[in-house]
């Protein structure tokens, strides 16, 4: 049985130690908008956070995460206060980003951990944070614009919108 | 259009709740189930009528509009119900729409008769259409997605006359309430106006005797002058849902009492099981069934995880044959002698013959010869192959994305012997089709696994290695020319010969004015099986001939954008692309050391885009600093849609040009994942800029015509600033090779 706070949710799960976080949240947990695309972390679909730090969760086994505070996908729209949709995620559809959709989950994770750490990034630093990411559709370029102009949004939230969530309010549930 | 829109076919019906349905088919009308069963006979009378779009509307007033084509980035979710609301005059903001269910009913009909009726079945189902019905199945099991295909041929055919007819057919039924002339009514944004009396009601209050009256047979469509939606930039619907992950894919099913499975097949295609010791493996935790598919093996267990790990110690071995000793080296070779025993047996299959290109030749004192190769390339669709499938009741169940959910249907029922009533397809988002998706394979090994464990759904997804080392292929070419110049450096003969040929037939023809050609191939058959790639041979034949191109401008010292020009005299159309795409570039700018521009052009599915690219080549490898690129797709549905696939297919292409690279050794492929088989990412990624001309010629495809110019553009980009002329790609093979002074 292992233990992890999943978007401010505490889950426990009955699960080999060795399991790549991945497939817990995918198939544990059902929070499917994590994808598989590599096993090696060179992909980028699998992203989560880890107490806020954007990891591959392909190659993360389960047993190296307990007790810590993971975010997937569906867990950052109530990271932005007053909307449904996270900043980042709404650039994405003002964009038009998606075209298969199957990278954004993983893009846009990596892209809302690069703007909570710097949240006015240049190019260089957009690319550096980004090309773990792979786009096989190639949406490079609207990633990019996104980036941007939720940066700008990014900034009119600062500083408490972007905080990190506290951890009141902690739901249970059991998995196992 | 040709002769199947004489007369378009309007099928009516009352939808539980008193909405309209309409559909739509063209030719001599049939009434819905009422199809001959002779299905030979449809071919030959060529008269027969499907039902194959249809538009509802419902109580609420708003409209939904039913698709039969697989959304895989590529917008048709979006663009085809435009197509369809524009002509109803439907309020955009209501409507929705749902993927077609694999039926026949729903066949992309349209798509046969636009490829089939002057030639051949596209090359990307043949697999898929197997019996001696083929020719049946080449009308009765298509609903494909592919050769760009679906808003030229179903939108343009299918969708703008059912919404037509659906707006005529409730502005009749008004004016049957209203009691007014029918041509005193308006239709705008869901409602019906009659101005006079001051009268207007939702299309939802005239649905139910609308759907009562007889549809026109021939609806009147509007002019683009009269667009209100197609040709603007609309919101994709299907972009909400991939942004916060709840879009479902083929890897996202999830159904009670699923098991998992791993699979890994024979690495020499056409190699089948001889042994399997699954001692170990058996004994994991978790592991349900170690299963033989013939061609590989496969572990169900109760986790994918659990399934990965014991199918690493499943020892399995394989029959050999001389395919084991092939390598790509090895392969190359068999490719120029096969090449050179067919010129010396004159065995040169003819593909395109005009004037007299090798007595031409042996009178040319300026003859230019060049040798090109590509390699196999990888689909590499983000998300790898997989497939749910469930055997139960005599039936089974199969969930995945398909390009071809139809003729998967008709593969499946015939490979296991099923009435084609009993395989049920849900198809769902494709994490990228490129071409991939159209293949059976995948889903046939699904339904091995779910049969070895009757009445569980079993869900197989394939690690990223099985996918691309399991994949069909883009073929490996070589292609050699021969040219002869005249005293102005204009080529007078052109002669071409290269490896295998698929579709599209005119991928290898030239738009250029030269008198005297003789294009032909030889097939020269490995085990590697080929599949159709973003584009098909047109890939492969523009860096081709688009490089030769620009050799013989070298050859002739002129400027490469103005040897072409002066050779596309006759096709003001083209030279217009091309033209756009040099003055956006700012073509012949000055630029900084070791930077340089370099221009290509492809016509491929009707739609025709050049490219100019800035390279930079300060570091010694390629830096692609930005794409310039114009497209003439005769009218574009959706621009930003539209550029988005201009951008898309550019990535596409520069990542085969740059890394692309599947190799042979012992038979099996080398490359596994992402580490070996290297991607375009961001920080390598160029910026593109897409200019659209709507030229008003019938619509082009937009999914693959971006692909095919920019190996060429890069590889002539190359040449410009290094003298170095790139003849194989990818370019990664020539990195540290160029001298920089
Ligand atoms: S699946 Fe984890 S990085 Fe690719
Ligand atoms: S949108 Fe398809 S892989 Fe990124």
């Amino acid at each position: 049985m292992v233990e992890l706070i999943v978007n401010n949710v505490l889950q426990k799960i009955d699960v080999e130690p060795d399991t790549p976080l991945l497939w817990v949240v995918r198939d544990d947990l059902k929070l499917m908008g994590t994808k598989f695309g590599c096993g090696i972390a060179q992909c980028g679909a699998c992203t989560v956070h880890v107490n806020g730090t954007p990891i591959r969760s392909c190659v993360t086994p389960v047993s190296s995460v307990v007790g810590k505070t993971i975010t997937t996908i569906e867990g950052i729209a109530d990271s932005t206060k007053g909307t449904e949709l996270h900043v980042v995620q709404q650039a994405w559809i003002d964009h038009q980003v998606a075209q298969c959709g199957y990278c954004q989950s993983g893009q846009i994770m990596s892209a809302v951990a690069l703007l909570e750490r710097n949240p006015t990034p240049n190019d260089s630093e957009i690319d550096a944070a980004m090309s773990g990411n792979v786009c096989r559709c190639g949406m490079y370029g609207r990633i990019k614009a996104a980036i941007k102009s939720a940066s700008n949004q990014v900034q009119m939230y600062q500083p408490e919108a972007m905080a990190a969530p506290s951890d009141s309010g902690i739901e249970e549930n059991n998995n196992g | 259009m040709g002769k199947w829109t004489r007369r378009a076919f309007i099928a009516s019906g009352t939808l539980v709740g008193g909405g309209l349905l309409v559909g739509v088919g063209v030719g001599v009308a049939i009434r819905p189930g009422h199809r001959t069963p002779e299905l030979a006979k449809i071919v030959e009378s060529g008269d027969e009528v499907l039902v194959n779009a249809w538009v509802k509307i419902l109580p609420d007033n708003s409209i939904k509009v039913i698709v039969p084509h697989s959304e895989m980035g590529q917008g048709v979710h979006t663009a085809l119900p435009m197509m369809l609301a524009d002509e109803m005059d439907a309020d955009w903001s209501t409507v929705s729409m749902e993927q077609a269910p694999a039926h026949p009913e729903y066949a992309t009909f349209h798509l046969a008769r636009h490829v089939i009726l002057p030639g051949k079945v596209p090359g990307i189902v043949e697999d898929t259409l197997t019996g001696v019905f083929l020719k049946a199945s080449e009308i009765m099991s298509l609903q494909i997605t592919g050769g760009s295909f679906s808003v030229r041929s179903t939108g343009q055919l299918g969708m703008r006359t059912a919404g037509a007819a659906a707006r005529e057919m409730l502005i009749n039924a008004a004016a049957e309430e209203w009691q007014v002339p029918a041509s005193e009514i308006r239709a705008q944004n869901s409602y019906l106006h009659h101005d006079a009396s001051k009268r207007s009601a939702p299309f939802a209050n005239f649905a139910k005797l609308a759907a009562s009256l007889k549809g026109p047979e021939q609806p009147t469509l509007k002019t683009p002058d009269q667009f209100k939606i197609m040709g603007q930039s609309v919101e994709r619907l299907d972009i909400p849902p991939k942004v916060d992950g709840s879009a479902v894919f083929g890897t996202d099913i999830d159904l009670p009492g699923m098991k998992y499975a791993a699979v890994k097949a024979a690495p020499v295609f056409g190699s089948t099981v001889v042994s399997i010791d699954s001692a170990a493996a058996e004994k994991m935790k978790g592991v349900i069934k170690i299963v033989n598919l013939d061609t590989g093996v496969g572990v169900i267990a109760d986790s994918y995880w659990q399934a990965t790990k014991a199918l690493q110690s499943v020892l399995v071995t394989y029959t050999e044959s001389a395919a084991n000793k092939l390598s790509t080296a090895g392969m190359f070779e068999q490719f120029g002698q096969d090449m050179d025993a067919a010129v010396a047996n004159g065995k040169e299959q003819e593909d395109f013959v005009k004037g007299d290109a090798r007595g031409t030749l042996a009178q040319s004192d300026n003859v230019v010869e060049a040798e090109y190769r590509v390699p196999f390339l990888a689909h590499a669709t983000m998300e790898p192959m997989n497939c749910t499938a469930w055997v139960h009741d005599g039936q089974v169940e199969l969930w995945a994305g398909l390009q071809n959910p139809l003729g998967t249907r008709d593969f499946i029922a015939n490979k296991f012997g099923y009435e084609t009533d009993k395989v049920t397809i849900h198809n769902v988002y494709l994490g990228g089709g490129f071409g991939r998706r159209t293949l059976p394979d995948y889903p046939q090994q699904g339904v091995q696994l779910a049969n070895a464990l009757p009445g569980v759904p079993v869900k197989m997804i394939w690690s990223r290695e099985e996918d691309i080392q399991q994949d069909h292929y883009r073929q490996a070419v070589i292609s050699r020319f021969k040219a002869g110049l005249d005293e102005s450096g204009t080529p007078i003969s052109w002669e071409n010969q290269f490896i295998d040929k698929h579709d599209p037939v005119e991928a290898p023809y030239i738009p250029y004015a030269i008198d005297n050609q003789f294009i032909h191939y030889t097939s020269s058959p490995t085990h590697v099986p080929f599949g159709a790639w973003r584009s098909v041979d047109h890939s492969q034949h523009a860096f081709f001939t688009e490089s030769f191109i620009d050799e013989l401008a070298a050859v002739a010292g002129k400027d490469p954008y103005h040897y072409r020009r002066d050779l596309l005299a006759e096709e003001p159309r083209i030279r217009k692309v091309l033209d756009s795409a040099a003055k956006m570039a700012g073509w012949g700018k000055s630029m900084p050391a070791h930077w340089a521009q370099g221009i290509a052009l492809q016509s491929s599915f009707n739609t025709i885009v050049a490219q100019v690219v800035d390279i930079d080549m300060s570091s010694g490898k390629p830096r692609v600093d930005k794409v310039f690129c114009a497209a003439d797709a005769g009218f574009v549905i959706s621009p930003d849609g539209f550029i988005a696939q201009m951008e898309s297919g550019i990535v596409f292409g520069l990542t085969a040009a740059l890394y692309g690279d599947i190799t042979l050794k012992d038979g099996a492929i080398v490359e596994s994942n992402f580490h070996n088989y290297k991607m375009v990412r961001m920080n390598n990624s160029p910026d593109i800029e897409v200019k659209i001309i709507n030229s008003g010629e019938p619509m082009g495809g937009a999914g693959e015509p971006g692909t095919p110019p920019i190996a060429p553009a890069v590889t002539n980009a190359i040449f410009a600033a290094t003298g170095k002329r790139i003849r194989e790609l990818p370019t990664s093979k020539h990195d540290g090779s160029y001298s920089l002074s």
